[in-house]
């Protein structure tokens, strides 16, 4: 029997999942990233006062600093990415998943054991002192095997498909775990100083080191957080919305525009280094062609809302993954522009660049995945629908006020922050000290620490939410959004 | 597909794929899209054309602007200094007392001073000088441990106090009489009453006076008014280093606490610690 036969047999067989890994990654998902805001809630609220590290070396903002970035990009983000991927793989296929429960179980646990093998070193301070590739060698030799066996599963599974075309959310995981590994060995190649010792040394030095350290960590978000999720993107809005995508070929064009320009924008972290003239060039130009081909996939995610764009009045979970997509758009906007380098000039190094990863990661990140297990949670433990609708309208709203007290102080104190920095009097000396930026950006600290527990808090009403659903209660309650009745809307 | 799938809610055909329920429209790309990814592709080439931008195997195109970074650096550092070399010469041959005569040296000592200031002094005694708890005096008023004179201040901040890189920093010790036992408890008691009555705040008592006398007044003087030879503080003006309560105060001679300021001439030009001592100076309290 040939693929296209079983494509259009009009019997189409359900087929048994595997859904308890899908299961046990959601619930991780969810633990890691309360894990993940509460260290950032934490580590902010050091910054605005610094007797918060305790005096501590396990509590200072160095070690927790990684915690938290670790914890909600690969714990909360990649265990959201494992349950999505997993979960859309195999239904957008028709196949189980390759490997089955063996292979779901390795995965599940091998992953975990990452997390806490580089968790618990950060906080003993166990580190290679790489941004967002602080795990020592040991570690980053377990995590290559797990992501090996994940590419396996994913791509033995699309490689059984039932479906005679692979869809666009498959492209975009395949993509991401693929550039993943790739990244992932390149920037860790490393030489342990022993066998039986933690410390490593990188093999890259200078400004190679820097080079492909930039490499990794600007497609750590490139890959990780945006194709990654728009693989999410490109499932659960259209189910949510119950609508096609928009377009086709714009999934085409902006895939393949994204993959290809993406991997050449890592230098734009290294503006006005020992970075070569050309190289900076280089990140520069590619950044702002980035910039229409992200803005293919918010185009794709917010427009295949035609025809159903009052769903948005009444679905709080459509809310979380549309507005997701605006601060998709925001972000990708806002980062070709910081590529620039004359805007560069001023934003580098300061809480700008905090400010704009935010509004990617909480806004874009965070909101699709509470999305997808807003929609998973249900469906995986067959439930007739989430515990309350009112508790993820309060989440939204908590969580996107968090948002913009959070960007919104983090602008204004980056560009405060950048503009004393290079300030000048007349005599040619430099207008304020760096103690005196540090005085000016404590209430914007403030602001921001409190944005983030909103955030938080946000977090902890959904947990709620997400395990009195799983315990299958429904909570007596009238929705905050009705639909309007069709008489009243032909009258309006 | 043989037969066209469309939607019906916009009207647009669909791929006729469908996958887990979920189709696709065969909608165009959007025109604005499309050109502005156009725009920025040819804004990028030219860009690449400008400045410096392709590599090869032994060098890349310099750009025709003829851009590089660090010319650019080298440029505006250059231009910097030539900017302060004319104040910086006069600054490094005129003395304290002739830069604070002369208006217009005193305002760019006041300013670069300001900036030696608060990137080397302030983590200490305040962005604004007003020194902080614990030891750190404040430099805004008369009230000096070890000479408010322009000579005294820049020499202070040459080769600080009690520390160990210098072997000209400024040095003293109070003795520790009550951790050495040297007075009793009840000694330090009556001695802390005397302190306190050099500045008004308590009645005399004769026992601690004479404590006072016997131990302190070599160093603070017999009236309490300090010396400033040793950075002996001054008693009288209820101005505290280490607190000013009955308690503070006899922790303080019990167990004394003692200020160490780094010596500064290994970091900071001549020029700059000239600068900083006639800024400090005009704080308030210069004399």
């Amino acid at each position: 029997m040939s693929v296209a036969i079983a494509a259009n047999d009009p019997l189409r067989v359900p087929i048994a999942y595997d859904e308890e890994v899908v299961k046990k990654f959601t619930i991780a998902a969810m633990f890691w990233g309360l894990v993940g805001f509460l260290m950032g809630v934490f580590i902010a609220w050091q910054l605005a006062f610094p007797i918060l590290n305790l005096d501590l070396e396990w509590t200072t903002f160095g070690r927790l600093r990684p915690v938290h970035t670790s914890a909600v990009i690969f714990a909360f983000g990649g265990n959201a990415l494992f349950a999505t991927s997993l979960y859309v793989v195999q239904r957008t296929c028709r196949a189980t998943l390759f490997g089955g429960r063996a292979m779901g179980e390795f995965l599940f646990w091998g992953y975990q054991l990452f997390i806490v093998l580089a968790a618990s070193g950060y906080v003993l301070g166990i580190t290679q002192s790489k941004e967002y590739a602080e795990p020592e060698w040991y570690v980053d030799l377990w995590l290559a095997v797990v992501w090996v066996a994940y590419l396996i599963a994913f791509a033995g599974t699309i490689a059984r498909r039932r479906e005679p075309h692979i869809y666009v959310a498959n492209w975009f995981y395949l993509a991401f775990i693929l550039t993943i590994a790739m990244l992932h060995i390149g920037n860790n190649v490393a030489l342990p100083v022993s066998f039986f010792g933690t410390k490593s040394y990188i093999v890259w030095s200078g400004v190679q080191d820097a080079m492909t350290q930039w490499w990794y960590g600007h497609n750590a978000v490139g890959f990780f957080l945006t194709a990654g999720f728009l693989g999410i993107m490109y499932y659960f809005i259209p189910k949510q919305a119950e609508r096609p995508v928009y377009s086709y070929r714009l999934s085409i064009v902006h895939f393949w525009s994204l993959i290809f320009l993406y991997i050449w924008a890592g230098p734009h972290h290294l503006h006005y280094t020992a970075l070569p003239d050309w190289a900076q060039t280089l990140g520069m130009i590619f950044s702002i062609m980035l910039w229409m081909p992200s803005w293919g996939g918010m185009i794709n995610g917010i427009m295949t809302l035609s025809g159903a764009w009052d769903k948005l009045r009444t679905d709080p979970i459509l809310r979380f993954l549309v507005v997701s997509v605006a601060f998709y758009g925001m972000s990708t906007f806002e980062g070709p522009m910081m590529a620039i380098k004359a805007v560069n000039s001023l934003s580098h190094y300061t809480d700008w660049t905090i400010g704009h990863v935010h509004s990617g990661a909480l806004g874009w990140v965070a909101f699709v995945s509470f999305g997808a297990m807003y929609y998973l949670v249900p469906r995986l433990w067959k439930r007739e629908r989430l515990y309350s609708l009112r508790l993820v309208t309060y989440h939204f709203w908590i969580a996107t006020i968090g948002i913009v007290l959070y960007i919104t102080a983090m602008w204004i104190s980056g560009i405060m922050q950048g503009l004393m920095w290079r300030a000048y009097d007349q005599l040619g000396f430099l207008q304020y000290s760096f103690i005196e930026t540090v005085e000016a950006m404590h209430p914007y600290y403030v602001i921001r620490a409190t944005g983030g527990t909103l955030f938080l808090l946000g977090g902890l009403i959904m947990a709620y939410n997400l395990w009195k659903t799983v315990k299958g209660e429904i909570r007596d309650e009238q929705a905050f959004e009705r639909p309007i009745p069709v008489a009243v809307r032909a009258a309006e | 597909m043989a037969s066209k799938d469309v939607d019906t809610i916009t009207g647009i055909e669909t791929t006729g794929h469908e996958w887990d329920g979920i189709k696709e429209l065969n909608t165009p790309l959007p025109r604005w899209w499309l050109y502005v990814f156009y725009a920025t592709i040819v804004w990028s080439i030219a860009y690449s054309i400008a400045f410096p931008t392709w590599p090869w195997l032994s060098g890349y195109t310099k750009g025709v602007l003829g851009y590089s970074a660090r010319e650019e650096f080298s440029e505006r550092m250059t231009a910097l200094d030539a900017s302060r070399a004319a104040w910086k010469d006069q600054i490094a041959a005129a003395s304290l007392q002739e830069i604070n005569d002369n208006p217009d040296l005193l305002e760019i000592a006041n300013a670069g001073g300001h900036v030696v200031f608060v990137n080397n002094c302030a983590p200490c005694h305040g962005t604004g000088a007003v020194g902080r708890p614990g030891g750190y005096p404040a430099l805004v008023d008369d009230d000096w441990l070890w000479g408010g004179t322009l000579d005294d201040i820049y020499t202070t901040i040459k080769h600080g106090i009690r520390n160990t890189q210098d072997d000209d920093a400024r040095l003293s010790q109070m003795p520790a009489f009550g951790a050495d036992d040297i007075l009793t408890a009840k000694e330090i008691d009556a001695v802390a009453d005397h302190v306190l009555f050099l500045s008004g705040q308590r009645p005399d008592n004769a026992e601690g006076a004479q404590i006072f006398a016997d131990n302190c007044a070599g160093c603070h003087g017999e009236y309490g008014h300090g010396d400033q030879a040793v950075g002996a503080p001054n008693l009288t003006d209820q101005i505290w280093l280490y607190g000013g309560t009955k308690q503070a105060i006899v922790n303080q001679i019990t167990k004394p606490r003692q200020g160490v300021m780094p010596s500064w001439h290994n970091r900071l030009s001549d020029e700059e610690i000239k600068e900083a001592a006639v800024y400090v100076h005009s704080l308030g309290g210069g004399q």
